[in-house]
């Protein structure tokens, strides 16, 4: 359940777009199911009433659609905001890849999404309605006329379990309370991981990466991902590759993946959301993050406009590319 | 029809696995299920279907097509080709076997692929009626019939027993292997699975979607549709929904250097690609927009129209539930075919 | 049976200025150091990019080291120090997946360090032995 009601955030759109102050609403669009939400964008009261969703799956992260949304956008782009995705909006104006002055951004305080996947779990499959409004999720299928009951905690997608903010890190006006930044428990399996042998750990990640598909779904949802041309979609870079033929491409996609966002990545979690084959890619990143910020300090991307990532950057102290296993291994 | 126990499916698994390969959704430890080579011990998924469709099996990923080596001023074209041996691709549902009919009239139609017919030729697909059909189906649209699905040998499931009927010869020669350990029956189990399974489709909250819209000739109508804009505004332009479809049949070609030779191989492409179709030219499709509309317009219109009406679309929800944005074909068609569709 | 010697294959990556320079004098000197190091001169280290290092690897390396000026001596001021960050981010990273840590090695060697060029290749081809033959981020297709 979310504290902010659907029918609050229709009418503040609503109000933007009749005053002039917006020409378009960047929301989420009513699917099929109650589940299956997509972005959408809305130019009226009419179809905002008649097709504007707020609910528990209203996960996708929309910093990156505005590079594309505003680019030719007469007048001002509304955004909804929820507070993993300030970041990457942070993230994306130090980039300047996009115009601030072309959006109008809303905070809206999230209690975390629910995993459909999960959900399926308990309820089994013929979902005819998933009602989130609730204490309860009440999930209905057309097996059964009762509906199943399911608390959210027990269906909270994998990233916001580990929510690492409930604040807004940038807005131009914000709905409900603002929330805070929280002590969480994210580096826990990575460190779990980082515990293993070498050779434990090599089993882990060829178990999971030998799942992959090479959709580039992980690459086209990251918000940290805006090239005109990723390398690997580039035939004059010598490794673009559109299929995981072995275990070395698979490899090579996700480190360099990974590696390309490091110290830009602001742990939205899209990547992991958006894998049909939940491979657990966050990981990888979150390995970055915490490496960087036991490296070289604390340093949370997309927390301020402007500043400077840790991988642009140096000290003349800098930790040695060796010493950083002498350490660990004391 | 003949049947044998639930408890005994093993058995027929090891005396399938004696003379060829057999292949079968399995549970991964992510939580889906996925098709892998069986072997003593492992347990078939009772998934309603696995995230890839079994087309992987006929037509791989990535397939080595064949291999040069140069030597001074010569080059050798090497054949990378391996007999294909027997194989049993167990528990295909009525979707996906369907899918093979789509895959055949393109790939087995001159000029034939060698690579995709030897394989299917081989190949022995066990079908299995669905009894807990998911929100997401829609096979019925397509004229599906998911409770009574085709293939080699037809196969149903209850509670206690695996009722199997051979179709094909290459189904009847399987089945006569399977003597031993399955018996003559009748067919009333069957038939009263069929009827409560067809009654359950109706129930789909997609069961109503209706082609009427598409089919060949359509292409002036649709091509320039409006509504195209708003579909394909939030496409990532990510391949989910062509890797996990059962029908999607692009490939590219490339050459990989192995710094001794060179390897010529295919693998899957995505027509939602920015490097799909690049010729020397440049590229027909430069927006995304474009891609996305190409993806369903091939579906639901070219496909059909050069085979018979006949659509390239299985209705086995796998884009449904695996797209990160949620969209898909069944929300292009409602949206296209106006009121119709719903 | 005869048991065939392994001989490792190691990509050293040399910064133009110094440890190319050192490699020079390392030659020069007359100073044995394994033939299986086949360098690869950079204008500076920090032209390296992790893809460089990861083909190396799949193109049959069982060892990379990356050799440098030492930190301050960089031509072109600060190239050394980026490079000190990104590997050590990508050497922890292959560490993660569970690539052996002692395959990737960065040095810093000037221009005067012949003798060390030498030390370090003998020691790292040493310890490259000692590991085998690179399974873990291997391309089969390169090997045949």
């Amino acid at each position: 359940m979310q504290k902010i009601m659907r029918e609050q955030l229709i009418e503040k759109a609503a109000s933007l777009l009749n005053n002039g102050t917006v020409t378009a609403v960047l929301g989420w669009g009513k699917g099929e199911f109650d589940y299956d939400v997509t972005p959408a964008v809305f130019k009226t009261e009419e179809e905002l009433k008649a097709g504007f969703v707020w609910n528990d799956f209203c996960g996708a992260n929309f910093s990156k659609y505005l590079v594309k949304k505003t680019d030719r956008l007469e007048g001002k782009l509304l955004v909804f905001l929820k507070p993993c995705d300030t970041y990457s909006f942070n993230q994306l104006l130090t980039e300047h890849r996009f115009d601030r002055e072309k959006v109008y951004a809303i905070g809206v305080p999230c209690n975390g999404m629910a995993d459909i996947a999960k959900i399926k779990a308990v309820s089994g499959e013929g979902i005819s309605a998933v009602d989130t409004n609730g204490e309860k999720i009440a999930v209905t299928t057309i097996y059964d006329d009762a509906p199943v009951m399911i608390d959210p905690a027990d269906v909270l997608a994998e990233r916001c379990i580990n929510c690492k903010s409930k604040k807004h890190v940038a807005y131009d006006e914000l709905l409900g309370e603002e929330g805070d930044v929280i002590d969480s428990a994210r580096f826990d399996e990575v460190a779990r991981l980082e515990a293993m042998s070498a050779d434990e750990r090599f089993a882990f990640w060829q178990n999971e990466l030998s799942r992959c598909i090479r959709c580039n779904a992980c690459r086209d949802a990251c918000p940290a991902c805006t090239c005109e041309k990723c390398v690997f979609d580039n035939p004059a870079s010598g490794v673009e590759n559109k299929s995981p033929a072995n275990s070395f491409e698979e490899q090579l996609f996700h480190v360099i993946r990974a590696y390309h966002v490091a110290g830009r990545c602001t742990d939205c979690g899209e990547c992991s959301r958006v894998c049909p084959q939940n491979i657990p890619l966050h990981l990888l990143n979150r390995k970055f993050i915490k490496d960087i910020n036991e490296f070289y300090g604390e340093y949370q991307a997309g927390e301020t406009v402007g500043s400077r990532a840790p991988l642009v950057n140096y000290t003349t102290e800098d930790i040695e590319p060796g010493e950083v296993f002498d350490r660990r291994d004391k | 029809m003949r049947k044998c126990s639930l408890n005994a499916v093993n058995e027929v698994f090891a005396e399938i696995a004696k003379a060829a390969k057999l292949y079968l959704p399995v549970d991964q430890a992510d939580g889906s299920a996925a098709f892998k080579e069986w072997e003593n011990g492992v347990t078939w998924s009772s998934a309603l279907n696995t995230v890839k469709s079994p087309k992987d099996l006929f037509f791989p990923q990535t397939e080595d097509l064949m291999a040069f080596k140069t030597e001074g001023k010569s080059i050798e074209v090497i054949d990378t080709r391996r007999e294909v041996e027997d194989f049993v691709v167990f528990g295909v549902r009525a979707c996906d076997v369907k899918s093979f009919e789509i895959l055949d009239r393109v790939f087995i139609k001159e000029p034939v692929d060698s690579y995709y017919a030897s394989k299917r030729e081989k190949g022995v697909i066990v079908a299995l009626a669905c009894t807990k059909p998911s929100e997401t189906c829609f096979c019925t649209a397509f004229g599906i019939c998911a409770e009574e699905p085709c293939g080699d040998v037809s196969a149903w499931k209850t509670e206690d027993a695996l009722y199997f009927r051979a179709n094909t010869e290459k189904g009847e020669a399987l089945m006569k292997r399977l003597e031993a350990l399955t018996e003559e029956c009748g067919e009333d189990a069957v038939n009263a699975q069929k009827e409560k399974t067809a009654q359950i489709m109706k129930k789909l909250p997609l069961a109503k979607l209706d082609t009427g819209a598409f089919g060949g000739g359509k292409t002036e109508q649709l091509f320039n549709a409006p509504e195209w804009d708003e579909l394909s505004s939030a496409c990532l332009g990510c391949g989910t929904c062509t890797f996990v479809c059962p029908t999607c049949q692009c490939y590219d070609i490339k050459d990989f250097n192995t710094g001794n030779g060179v390897i010529r191989y295919r693998c899957w492409d995505s027509c939602m690609y920015s490097e799909f179709t690049k010729m020397a030219h440049g590229n027909n499709r430069l927006t995304q927009k474009e891609r996305f509309r190409q993806r369903f317009m091939h579906k639901l219109v070219y496909y059909p129209e050069n085979n018979d009406g006949l659509f390239s679309c299985v209705g086995c929800g796998r884009c449904l539930a695996k797209c990160p944005i949620s969209m898909n074909i069944v929300k292009v068609m409602k949206k296209l075919g106006g009121k119709d569709s719903e | 049976m005869q048991v065939k010697e392994f001989k490792p294959l190691i990509v050293a990556f040399c910064c133009n200025w110094c440890s190319y320079a050192g490699a020079d004098l390392a030659g020069g000197n007359r100073l044995n150091y394994p033939a299986e190091v086949k360098i690869i001169r950079v204008p500076c280290s920090c032209r390296i990019n992790p893809m460089f290092i990861l083909r190396a690897f799949q193109r049959g390396a069982d060892g990379v080291i990356i050799c440098g000026c030492h930190p301050g001596d960089c031509h072109y001021t600060s190239g050394n120090y980026y490079t000190r960050r990104r590997m050590a981010a990508l050497f922890s990273m292959l560490d993660f997946l569970g690539i052996e840590k002692e395959r990737t090695r960065l040095e810093w060697v000037s221009a005067a360090e012949g003798a060390k060029f030498a030390a370090t290749m003998n020691d790292f081809a040493e310890k490259i032995i000692e590991l085998g033959e690179n399974k873990r981020l291997e391309d089969l297709r390169c090997k045949k």
